[in-house]
């Protein structure tokens, strides 16, 4: 995921895949049911975007301080009670 | 809260344990998710860490084997919005740290579409951002997320629709500006990324 193509997302990148979603890009209003297509295209686009963002955090190193915190409040409730 | 606990059988330190260990594997989620409340990093973790806190604490009231995961999302989206209602001027500064937050992406090896994506959700209207990143990055069902949200499934499902359509509409047509790049470009941007994407998954 985290390789040298996902940095570069750019459209100036042409490469195959990207050569044939570009052509894409302009929905034909002479054809109804393409534009439908394209849009759901572009939904699916941005709904694999979404996930990418949220599992890009998901999959970042939990920070210490969270055991930390939990491992200490356990002390101390172990102290009082 | 944990008033209802006396009536069952008393915890044991190995349901404390299971309770613990199923607790620190939702952490990175946690993280996630109050990083898209919060939009910056580290309010996001003291939200997360709160809400961790939060959870441990009630762990008597959480039946085990039903769904921690939206339950501690409940916890934490609840302690967002407390905080937020506590201090309306701290969140005002916080959105505008946020706002900072989710606008300046310096890194210029950040990739453009997700640049974009961040700045496109930053518009939306909070409930239905929350909605749309439940279910469409979240992975929860929309009986779930209206849990979570503590409103009607039907109110989710039209706030998830009309979030995506928003969205659409922003990355296509550019409400942003991003130092003069076209809104074609985040589009083509994001559908080469989904491209590259679906093939490696």
């Amino acid at each position: 995921m985290g390789d040298e193509n996902a940095k570069k997302g750019r459209p100036s990148r042409k490469r195959h895949a990207d050569s044939m979603i570009e052509r894409k890009t302009s929905p034909d209003p002479r054809k109804p049911s393409a534009a439908l297509d394209e849009a759901r295209l572009r939904q699916q686009a941005i709904g694999v975007r979404l996930r990418q963002m949220f599992d890009d955090v998901v999959n970042e190193d939990v920070p210490d301080e969270f055991l930390e915190i939990l491992r200490r409040h356990d002390i101390k409730t172990a102290e009082n009670g | 809260m944990s008033e209802q606990a006396a009536a069952r059988p008393p915890r044991t330190a190995a349901d404390d344990d299971a309770f613990k260990r199923e607790l620190v594997q939702l952490i990175p989620h946690l993280r996630a998710f109050a990083r898209t409340l919060c939009g910056d990093p580290a309010a996001a973790d003291d939200l997360a860490q709160d809400a961790m806190m939060k959870a441990w604490d009630a762990r008597a009231s959480f039946q085990m084997g039903t769904n921690m995961k939206a339950w501690t999302f409940m916890i934490l989206r609840n302690q967002f919005y407390s905080e937020k209602r506590r201090s309306w001027r701290q969140s005002q500064l916080d959105q505008e740290a946020a706002e900072r937050t989710l606008v300046a992406v310096d890194d210029p090896e950040a990739p453009v579409a997700l640049d974009e994506l961040r700045q496109g959700l930053a518009m939306l209207p909070a409930e239905q951002r929350e909605a749309l990143i439940l279910v469409g990055a979240g992975g929860f069902a929309y009986e779930e997320a209206a849990e979570i949200c503590n409103c009607a499934v039907g109110t989710v499902k039209s706030r998830v629709s009309r979030a995506r359509r928003a969205l659409h509409v922003i990355l296509e047509d550019g409400s942003y500006d991003r130092d003069g790049a076209s809104a074609g470009d985040a589009m083509r941007a994001i559908l080469a990324d989904a491209e590259r994407l679906s093939t490696v998954r």
